[in-house]
């Protein structure tokens, strides 16, 4: 059997190819930080957050991918296979990151999603993080602050109760809509990263 | 009960942290990963159609109203699972500095030319049977301030998505013999020997064309599925 090839940093220029339109280049861009368009059903959201590392400095080249489920909990996927209310909806974004190590997601709020042994999962968006230091993807989730659906989520059940808050993207007061989701990479509340 | 996807090849992987590539130390999790099952969020993934294509973009020396400076080369491969089945219709991804180890990119200031006809990104999407093929000219080796005169070894990004959440995979392909890969930490930072020469492409007359291009393969395996009791490969 073939054996795997193994992962690499994404290096500090990875925008002119991946996400080339955001910083100017001329690279046609397949993918945006939009994964909703305003026609799609569902109550719209914008995540917005910083990567930070562990000197305390934002991480100005990092890139953040997120996948996740349209509101009623169904993924563009043939391994879900559920009618969508949305044939644009394809459930993942792209963004890297400004010098001001900031990124920004306009989406809908994921539904709750079908869990291992008939549990239910909380309303969750899967998030990968990229950059230069970083020689494999570093694997997160984005849970909303207040869902009662996270109590039984069986994959916060796994981390422990005192880490469980890095996981949980915030309302911002001022601002219907919007949730920031900070990015630890290590040091004084890092974020739960996953093995899966 | 067994995971879907397969963990023993995560062993080629790098460590997050690696010391001697300095960018690792402040940007590696000190807590331990937390195990999770694999579910519905991790077997759906991101789908890429070949109706998004441009030829152009699997041709990086035709971008532009000249041609780049360098040696053209032909780089292909399949894309396969560690079953070894082909991996169909998924989205490659490239970048590369140009033949002087130049990138066109804001950040990278170093004292050799840019070339106004080569960007140095393309994309293409696997056939049916997991083949693929670039057009492009060799990239130059380049400094970086790693530690004192640090260089890289040429080399091609590549970003890849397979299947689902758990395939994807971003690399970079080594040209074979390459005197810095000794020095280099980021190509050291996979510690298996065979692991590191799985990330190195092979030079082939037969993709080379005559009076054109020289030719390379390079394979890449992504993460495949357990097998499972009623597999028949395994029955």
């Amino acid at each position: 059997m073939p054996e795997r090839t193994p992962s690499q940093t994404v290096g500090p220029y990875l925008h002119i190819a991946l996400t080339p339109t955001a910083r100017g280049y001329a690279f046609r861009e397949a993918f945006t930080h939009v994964v909703a368009d305003a026609g799609m059903p569902g109550t719209h959201i914008r995540i917005e957050g910083r990567v930070v590392d562990g000197a305390g400095n934002v991480a100005p080249d990092a890139m953040v991918e997120i996948w996740q489920a349209d509101h009623q909990g169904r993924y563009a996927h043939a391994a879900d296979g559920r009618p969508l209310a949305s044939n644009s909806f394809r459930g993942f974004g792209r963004c890297a990151t400004g010098k001001d190590g900031a990124y920004r997601f306009d989406t809908v709020k994921p539904g709750t999603v079908p869990g291992p042994n008939g549990t239910t999962q909380a309303p969750h968006i899967n998030v990968g993080v990229f950059a230069r230091g970083i020689l494999k993807r570093l694997f997160t989730r984005v849970y909303f602050a207040g869902d009662p659906a996270n109590a039984k989520d069986p994959i916060l059940a796994l981390v422990p109760a005192d880490r469980r808050d890095t996981l949980i993207a915030k309302p911002d007061a001022k601002n219907p809509g919007l949730y920031r989701f900070d990015i630890r990479l290590q040091g004084a509340d890092e974020t739960v990263f996953f093995d899966a | 009960m067994q995971d879907t996807y397969s963990r023993a090849g995560d062993a080629a992987d790098p460590p997050y942290l690696y010391p001697d590539y300095v960018g690792t130390r402040t940007r590696s999790p000190k807590q331990p990963l937390v195990l999770i099952p694999q579910t519905l969020a991790e077997l759906t993934g991101p789908v890429y159609g070949h109706s998004d294509l441009r030829p152009e973009e699997a041709d990086l020396t035709r971008q532009h109203a000249g041609e780049p400076l360098g040696e053209r080369i032909i780089v292909k491969g399949r894309v396969l699972d560690e079953r070894g089945k082909p991996v169909p219709d998924t989205l490659i991804e490239l970048w590369q500095c140009n033949a002087a180890g130049r990138y066109m990119h804001e950040i990278d200031q170093h004292p050799a030319p840019l070339d106004p006809n080569f960007s140095g990104a393309g994309r293409t999407v696997t056939d049916s049977d997991g083949n693929y093929q670039f057009t492009t000219i060799k990239p130059g080796a380049y400094p970086w301030g790693n530690h004192h005169n640090a260089w890289r070894p040429a080399h091609i990004h590549y970003s890849l998505f397979g299947p689902s959440f758990l395939t994807r995979l971003v690399t970079q392909m080594y040209f074979p013999g390459d005197p810095l890969f000794a020095f280099d930490p980021i190509f050291s930072s996979v510690t298996d020997a065979k692991a590191r020469e799985r990330m190195v492409c092979r030079f082939d007359m037969e993709t080379t064309k005559p009076d054109w291009a020289l030719g390379y393969i390079f394979d890449i395996v992504l993460r495949g599925l357990n097998a499972t009791p009623t597999d028949p490969d395994h029955a």
